[in-house]
């Protein structure tokens, strides 16, 4: 080969050394001009956005007491691209208490989740675990601790009230921008329905972090910072004395106590039992809780007090006298006979033993059947046609607020029931139904169903002699009365007269006083009341009691709901005087009663056969 | 003699001159690199940067030493030094320190000695004192041998040390070799040969799906596509039957080259060492996952845009996102901090680099020098090509610096005696007769 020729290849040589740097050119030219992706990629490794979390608003009673507070909780964190293949998987188990395939899992999920970013791996800690568990979590790369709050519950009381808060699923996520996977969300009572006020704002963070995640500091100076807001702090119109009270009364029975002052509206206790512990639903346990409470067959998760739709039995009598004393159709002084039951043609609806003729004071004293389906059928039958008759009678039942929510700042209220026209019309036919057909209404039973919330707002309305003030359960949000931010709360009025009202209350201070109410009875306090007993096809009847004292000025109108207590006078009626008791007085002195009632058990009575 | 004084004067300064930028914005870069809010003086010694700076000086000095040495001494002595690396090299097997898997040191004192750095001047001298040899012709196959003795005993032991991106550094000879008149053929078939070999492992495992429910495996898929080109290649010059005969050779030899790469994989190596040829030659990287690195440092450069983040500014670098950033994947720092226009005058600075030394090799009178060149050229091409393509995945990840910038006493040392080697045959070439 001559030596042109080996010249040239320097040549070559030379050509392949700039092809090269040109391919270098137009690769770094595509990489760094053209294409954006890179840049995304670059903030997604650096870049954090990191949520403050507020502190959740705390609850307290009507007197103070705190109800709710927040407490620390710590999930544990995983990274998986961290996370080294060697790990000892047997000892990070036996430290967290969890089992191999549930470890497995969640390891599984977090990568699906993501491998370069961290998610949770196990959630709230409590502060004792979380102690024994940092002492020895260096051990395992991968894993870090994130803390968080929790709901806590110092007088473990009123749980139906409270409901509880857990993390938002996807159709909230996918409704409202608000949330983000990982938020907690009140899911029932107060926190559900005072969700926005409770939570606060939210602050965000974006700061830079390394390859290990840790912080490097503000991103841009922190001009995309804002800081957290903590959620208003609530004072509900509850008296957690009362309400505990009223769940110790109630325990190892079925049914319900709501308890509302009067004059505001404010609810004093709203029980339902059987109740839990609020404290179940937090923290790690909460889903476990939740499934053992959800398969109960007592449905300590159903709140009954808002959704049990009881018939109301004998206690609905006093609102019939108020109704035939507006219609005119009865006055003080009519009375009507009783033969052990009310007969009309083959009809025939039984009563007990007692002196006849009945007026009114007496009818609702001894709880007469006969009086009360007499009245009725005048109520409805005096106007031309039934119908008009009975949608007269049934608009003065629903100012009452029966038969319809009655608006309380609580989720998931039922209406109940009072049939209208159309109903009857279908379960029968068209002037198919008279005032006799449906007489049963007369004394509280047949179709009617009322919630014990709306019991206790028909005893409210007799105590306040023709009004109510919508119920409701939280008195302040922040420093702000809930009257003046609730437009929903007002003054409800039936449109019958105080006059009647004072014939219907003395008859009920009687019922107390020497009537079938006298296990409601206190010394120094005027009660009225009027009991009831309400026939169940399944199993033994209802026992129940609406009431309130004193007399005049009424403080306290309440209704208690027994199921399967047999007579109203039994277990309701009592239990109705002590919480009056314990509520004006503070304190109880009718101790045998006391006892009795705390002691009774009704949930294992074998069913009628 | 002459004195000192004309020895600078006839240096080319031009070459000093871009020597010393690359060597300095390494310095910049490997700062940066590693730059955190605790250690920020620039000249803190027990920072690498610190270190770095103490490198530079000492190369600097060796630099000047090179330059006093008499010329005749690299030439007089070019079979002995190889001699010494080469037996430095053997040692370093027997007592060499271990660092990720690669026993290629030496430890003295708190410094670390890496010869396999020095190996490559080695062999570049000696293989240009043999090339220059009087009465040597590369045609003749004795000359073919020896010389591939001369560069394979160095890469064979670097690849002992499991060290073999330093390994396949001496296959840049082959550009030597060609330049001194070895057949063409020889480059096409070499560059060919690898380039199968490498697609034959990447493809073996994959599955193609085309059209019509065809399903091919990669070693078959790639084996029809040298088909398909040896075809064309003929169809091109149809006439030629001795090139069909050729082509079909070639096409006979590449399917059982591709064949015997899946073969070998797939049955007679060990599952474990099949997978450790893979991650030698980059193809699986590391346990995070494939392509983790390769994939943090075109984020790193991607996302340097136009003009870069500004100095210091580099997220993925300052925040340790992209592996070895001081060391084999120092170019990622310049691509996110200096942008396109810093990484293209990198690029520029190194191609006039090199075309300058190949200017350099034309005006030499020796063909020691000469050849000396070539080699000096052709190792830092090597190196350029290697460690900025694995950056911006044009090309396997193979550990080896970018030469002046990467962090490392022993390479930069190693660089900076193979160029100034050459700066001192080049200012002394009036000399020769
Ligand atoms: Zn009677």
């Amino acid at each position: 080969m001559n030596k042109r020729a080996l010249e040239s290849r320097t040549l070559v040589i030379s050509v392949v050394f700039v092809l090269m740097a040109v391919i270098f050119i137009i690769r770094l030219f595509y990489v760094q001009v053209l294409n954006d992706k890179y840049k995304l990629d670059a903030d997604n490794n650096s870049k954090r956005n990191i949520t403050e979390y507020p502190a959740r608003g705390l609850i307290y009673d009507r007197n103070g007491k705190l109800l709710v507070y927040n407490e620390a909780a710590y999930d544990l964190m995983i990274l998986p691209r961290q996370v080294p293949e060697d790990l000892d998987t047997n000892s990070l188990c036996k430290l967290l208490r969890i089992s191999k395939d549930h470890f497995i899992k969640k390891i599984e999920k977090a990568k699906a989740f993501s491998y370069y970013k961290s998610s949770i791996f196990e959630r709230e800690f409590s502060s004792e675990e979380y102690a024994r568990i940092q002492e020895q979590l260096y051990k395992y790369p991968g894993f870090f601790v994130q803390t968080r709050t929790l709901r806590n519950y110092p007088e473990g009381t009123a749980a139906h009230v409270m409901g509880y808060i857990s993390e938002v699923n996807t159709a909230v996520i996918e409704k409202n921008p608000y949330y983000k996977p990982g938020d907690y969300i009140g899911k029932s009572g107060i926190e559900q329905s005072y969700e926005e006020e409770l939570r606060g704002k939210r602050g965000l963070r974006v700061v830079m972090v390394d390859v290990f995640n840790r912080e490097k500091g503000k991103f841009a100076e922190g001009i995309y910072d804002s800081t957290a807001v903590s959620g208003n702090d609530l004072e509900l119109t509850i008296d957690a004395d009362l309400q505990k009270y009223g769940e110790q009364l109630m325990q190892n029975k079925k049914g319900s106590i709501v308890a509302i002052e009067p004059t505001t509206g404010e609810v004093l206790a709203l029980v339902s039992a059987p109740g839990y512990d609020p404290n179940l639903l937090v923290g790690r346990e909460r889903s476990n809780n939740y499934a053992l409470l959800n398969q109960d067959e007592l449905k300590p998760l159903f709140n009954r007090a808002l959704m049990a739709k009881y018939p109301p039995g004998s206690t609905f009598k006093s609102i019939n006298a108020l109704i035939g004393l507006q219609e005119g159709v009865i006055t003080p002084s009519t009375k009507f006979s009783c033969n052990n039951g009310y007969n009309s043609g083959r009809f025939h609806m039984g009563c007990h033993s007692h002196p006849s003729p009945v007026d009114l004071k007496y009818s609702i004293q001894t709880s007469c059947n006969s009086y009360y389906s007499n009245v009725f059928r005048t109520i409805v039958d005096h106007y031309k046609k039934t119908e008009t008759g009975y949608s007269k009678w049934r608009n003065y039942v629903l100012s009452f607020g029966l038969g319809t929510k009655t608006g309380i700042d609580l989720p998931n209220e039922l209406n109940g029931f009072v049939p209208n026209i159309d109903y009857y019309d279908r379960y029968y036919r068209k002037g198919g139904w008279s005032s006799l057909t449906i007489v049963s209404l007369a004394i509280g039973q047949g179709e009617l169903g009322f919630t014990p919330l709306q019991m206790a707002n028909m005893a409210t309305t007799i105590a306040n002699r023709g009004y109510y003030i919508t119920p409701h359960i939280v008195k302040k949000v922040g420093n702000k009365r809930v009257e003046v931010i609730d437009t929903s709360i007002y003054r409800h009025e039936t449109g019958i007269a105080p006059k009647h009202y004072e014939e219907v209350v003395e008859a009920m201070y009687d019922v107390v006083e020497k009537g079938t109410g006298t296990s409601a009875r206190i010394d120094s306090i005027q009660v009225c009341g009027k009991t009831g007993t309400v026939q169940n096809p399944h199993g033994e009847d209802h026992s129940t009691f609406i009431a309130f004292a004193p007399k005049d000025n009424p403080q306290i109108a309440l209704s208690v709901y027994v199921e399967n207590g047999v007579w109203g006078s039994r277990w309701a009626a009592p239990m109705a005087g002590l919480l009056i008791e314990k509520y004006l007085k503070g304190k109880v002195k009718r101790e045998d009663i006391e006892i009795r009632m705390l002691e009774g058990n009704l949930i294992e009575i074998p069913k009628k056969p | 003699m002459r004195n000192s004084t004309s020895i600078f004067y006839n240096l080319d300064w031009f070459t000093i001159f871009l020597y010393l930028i690359l060597v300095f914005a390494g310095w910049l870069n490997i700062y940066a690199a590693v730059y955190n809010e605790e250690f920020q003086s620039i000249f803190d010694a027990s920072q690498q940067y610190g270190k770095q700076l103490l490198w530079i000086g000492t190369s600097i000095v060796l630099g000047i030493i090179i330059l006093f040495i008499d010329e005749r001494f690299y030439n007089t002595f070019a079979y002995v030094i190889y001699s010494v690396v080469i037996f430095l090299l053997v040692l370093v097997l027997l007592i060499g320190a271990e660092t990720k898997g690669a026993t290629s040191w030496f430890a003295i004192g708190g410094f670390k000695i890496q010869p396999s750095e020095f190996a490559k001047f080695a062999t570049n001298i000696a293989v240009a004192k043999y090339l220059s040899t009087l009465n040597i012709k590369i045609s003749d196959l004795k000359t073919k041998i020896v010389a591939a003795i001369l560069i394979f005993t160095p890469a064979v032991l670097i690849l002992a040390q499991n060290d073999t991106g330093s390994a396949l550094v001496y296959g840049s000879f082959i550009l030597v070799l060609y330049r001194e008149g070895l057949s063409g053929n020889f480059l096409v078939i070499g560059v060919a040969t690898a380039f199968l070999f490498v697609m034959a492992l990447i493809m073996r495992n994959e599955i193609f799906i085309f059209p019509f429910d065809i399903q091919l495996d990669g070693t078959i898929l790639l084996i029809i596509l040298v088909g398909l080109v040896c075809a064309l290649l003929w169809y091109l010059n149809r006439k030629s039957k001795q090139l069909l005969v050729i082509m079909i050779a070639v096409f006979i030899a590449s399917a059982g080259l591709i064949k015997s790469v899946d073969y070998i994989f797939n049955s007679v190596l060990e599952p474990h060492q099949s997978k450790r040829i893979n991650v030698m030659l980059g193809l699986e990287s590391d346990p995070k996952g494939a392509g983790y690195n390769v994939n943090q440092s075109l984020i790193a450069i991607g996302s340097g845009g136009i003009s870069g983040k500004g100095f210091l500014e580099g997220t993925q670098t300052k925040y340790d996102f992209v592996p070895e950033q001081s060391t084999d994947f120092i170019f990622c720092t310049i691509g996110e901090e200096w942008g396109f226009l810093g990484s293209l005058v990198i690029i520029i600075l190194f191609i006039t680099l090199l075309l300058r030394i190949m200017y350099l090799t034309t005006r030499q009178r020796s063909d020691f020098a000469r050849i000396y060149g070539y080699g000096v050229a052709c190792i830092l091409f090597f190196h350029f090509t290697i460690n900025i393509g694995m950056t911006i995945g044009l090309a396997p990840v193979i550990g080896i610096p970018l030469p002046f910038f990467s962090y490392g006493g022993s390479s930069l040392w190693g660089f900076s005696i193979l160029l100034f080697v050459f700066l001192k045959l080049d200012s002394d070439r009036m000399k020769v007769l």
